[in-house]
């Protein structure tokens, strides 16, 4: 029971037994020289500040490395997933000594070390497929995700020079956050919203347009189908970064548009495309038009054609004109298959770090805020950790992000056809 | 006489559909072409800077491709292309084995782990993808990644590692294969490994080359964990963090046209690989195994 893998070894399955008591050591020794270690900084993440020691026989001050709060941190978490695992392990171990003690009684078969490796080319295949792109979404994803999240419950930031150490300071961020009355939580509330009507008119508008893109390319009287498909995707076909960055630069006051409308009149001086913030806000949803309708355009095509004839037909008899089909027929229905696709990409929208930052970096910033009129959350988290060092907010943010994008993506698909009623269209 | 006439009318009136829904296109393809156009244009124009006068510029020129690939000192463009391209090849062969792998398991076998696994995958899809970003350079850091050359390797495990979680579309690509051709195998005595590499993946030709395409482009059209992993290191700097600074306002006057050259330049075989897999996704969607 408590030596790993004497079980196996007591049933011959010495490799095998050997390997468990490895790790078992291994993770001993790990537990010994710094994990507890870890374990135990946890708690207060370091105390030891910085110091300056005036060293005499050399005349200058040294200086004594203190704690470093986040690394603490983060070997603390590195150490309480190793812990998870070394228990999985040993369950492991438990389970096989017991299998091969049950087999035996049975006077059945005990595997070997070959039948063990052949079987993870059979039975136990998913083990040895899953691994190691199971250890890159722990070590890439879920640490430094748990990470982020203990952050969010710490007050490391520039605020009161806790860059270095931390501490622990319970739910105080949420409550920063999500008061209406400090300047934080204002900032918070403000981009929360304009997230949303970006998420909500980016998502509605894209599938619209793009869905009546999708059907004029591809309705009976249109010729040479081929080359406007091949003129939108082209669009797509760019790089993202490099088309918003040359979008940028064309909407600058002395940008190719501002100087093609001045040069035709039409104008006197240059439109403030990121100066303005209605402006802003308007540009940043053409532009994402601009981006997403291709896409869309792209993903509805085949489905647009899996409508059934008989509807059109039948509406055509009855009179419908192009609007009433394309509102009773065909939206109803795109609506019915592809719900998990707009879910999808209002998710993406939410996140949707490019557009803004590569656009208009979130500008016109108002004086002595974080934010810009044009600042989505994910925005405003990277300006506030990479720029500003304000990781805890930073965290909350990125938690609340989550929450909200966890609460529409639930409530809509309850409420939509294809939950509801799978067979609704067949 | 009174057909004659309706069918005249229904002409007509088809006639003038088509002519609005033509001219529509044609200006819609013209809004959606113009930038593309007008970067092409920049790129041959001989006066420098951001500042244009005119939409056409007043005389061309080759010398921004040629300064692009010979003026090294500043900004280092065919270096940060070797960069990309490696750090593109190694994060698209693990990538692909990972995304593979998954979708696989996924599909075919049954085990407990499988339905948590995939509701974790939906739940961690939710966190902003950078949210970790921070994170994840202090993780490299401390396994040593976060200097000198490691950062390719760095770069290489962060558009690679977490790659597993996106095995939606081979997962159901690999759900149109019929079960009748694995259990076949399994009755010629096929252990599952083989039906993978024997039946799953000669049949999966469509969704391969997606795969294989899409990782082969990630690193070369991300331009925030690039930037996040590689600070300062200018040597080590991808296509995208080096054209995003060309245009900052140090090196806007001098590298304007050069922006737009290496712009082109990376676009065309992007485009390119881009179409042939659009092609092949829709392919992949139609499934595996046709008649």
């Amino acid at each position: 029971m408590v030596v790993m893998g004497a079980g196996n070894i007591a049933h011959q399955q010495i490799i095998k037994g050997l390997l468990f008591l490895l790790m078992e050591v291994a993770f001993f020794c790990f537990m010994a020289v710094s994990g507890i270690h870890n374990l135990s900084m946890l708690g207060t993440l370091g105390e030891a500040e910085q110091q300056e020691i005036w060293n005499e026989a050399k005349g200058i001050y040294e200086y004594v490395a203190g704690d470093n709060s986040l690394l603490i941190l983060l070997y603390g978490i590195a150490t309480i997933f190793v812990i998870v695992w070394f228990i999985m392990m040993w369950r492991a171990s438990l389970k096989s000594a017991y299998k091969a003690e049950c087999l035996k009684k049975e006077g059945k078969h005990i595997n070997s070390f070959l039948d063990d490796i052949k079987d993870l080319f059979h039975i136990n295949l998913h083990k040895s497929m899953l691994t190691l792109p199971l250890a890159g979404i722990i070590v890439l994803n879920i640490l430094p995700l748990v990470f982020m999240i203990s952050m969010a419950f710490t007050n490391y930031s520039k605020l009161g020079e806790h860059l270095l150490l931390f501490d622990w300071v319970g739910f105080e961020n949420f409550g920063m956050v999500l008061n209406f009355s400090g300047s934080v939580g204002q900032t918070f509330w403000s981009v929360l919203g304009w997230t949303l009507i970006w998420a909500v008119f980016a998502t509605g508008l894209n599938y619209i347009f793009g869905m009546i893109l999708a059907i004029m390319i591809n309705r009976k009287g249109t010729r040479c189908k081929g080359f406007w498909r091949f003129c939108f995707v082209l669009s797509i076909a760019v790089p993202m970064f490099v088309s918003l960055l040359i979008m940028r630069t064309m909407l600058q006051p002395s940008g190719a548009v501002n100087v093609l409308l001045m040069n035709l009149g039409l104008i006197d001086k240059p439109l403030p495309f990121f100066t303005n913030a209605t402006w802003a806000r308007v540009t940043v949803i053409v532009i994402n038009l601009w981006v997403g309708i291709p896409y869309t355009m792209m993903q509805v095509t085949g489905i647009l054609q899996n409508i059934p004839a008989e509807l059109y037909e039948a509406a055509r008899v009855d009179g419908a004109n192009a609007f009433v089909t394309f509102f009773k027929i065909t939206l109803p229905y795109m609506l019915f298959v592809t719900t998990p696709y707009l879910i999808t990409t209002f998710t993406g929208n939410v996140n949707n770090f490019n557009v803004i930052y590569l656009l208009s970096g979130g500008d016109p910033t108002p004086v002595g805020s974080t934010a810009g009129k044009t600042d989505l959350l994910v925005t405003w988290l990277y300006k506030l950790t990479i720029d500003q060092q304000y990781y805890n907010i930073g965290a909350v943010i990125g938690i609340m992000t989550f929450v909200v994008l966890a609460i529409v993506s639930l409530v809509t698909y309850r409420h939509t056809g294809s939950y509801n009623n799978e067979e609704g269209f067949q | 006489m009174g057909k004659e006439k309706i069918t005249g009318s229904m002409k007509a009136r088809k006639f003038i559909s088509n002519t609005i829904v033509h001219t529509i296109l044609a200006i819609m393809a013209i809004i959606w072409v113009f930038p593309i156009f007008w970067v092409v244009l920049t790129s041959f124009r001989a006066e420098k800077g951001s500042y244009v006068s005119s939409f056409f510029p007043k005389s061309y020129t080759l010398n921004n491709y040629i300064q692009l690939f010979t003026n090294t000192s500043v900004l280092n463009f065919p270096k940060m292309f070797a960069n990309t391209l490696i750090i593109a090849i190694f994060s698209c062969i693990i990538s692909t084995f990972f995304v593979l792998s998954v979708s696989y398991c996924m599909s075919r076998l049954r085990f407990k782990m499988r339905k948590p696994f995939m509701n974790v995958a939906m739940i961690l899809g939710l966190f902003p993808a950078f949210m970790s970003m921070v994170a994840v350079y202090y993780i490299l850091k401390a396994i040593g990644l976060s200097e000198g050359a490691m950062i390719r390797v760095a770069l290489v495990l962060v558009y690679s590692g977490g790659s597993g979680l996106g095995f939606y579309i081979a997962k159901g690509f690999f759900d149109t294969i019929p079960k009748a051709l694995d259990e076949a195998a399994y009755i010629d005595g096929c252990t599952r490994w083989q039906v993978f590499y024997k039946i799953t993946i000669p049949l999966s030709k469509p969704i391969i080359v997606y795969t294989v395409l899409t990782s082969f482009m990630g690193p070369w059209v991300d331009f925030i964990f690039a930037k996040v992993i590689c600070r300062a290191e200018a040597d080590y700097y991808t296509v995208a963090i080096g054209l995003w600074r060309m245009l900052e306002r140090e090196y806007i006057d001098n590298w304007y046209t050069c922006f737009a050259a290496g712009a082109v330049c990376i676009s065309i075989p992007i485009a390119i690989l881009f179409i042939v897999m659009q092609r092949y996704y829709t392919e992949g969607l139609s499934g595996a195994v046709k008649g």
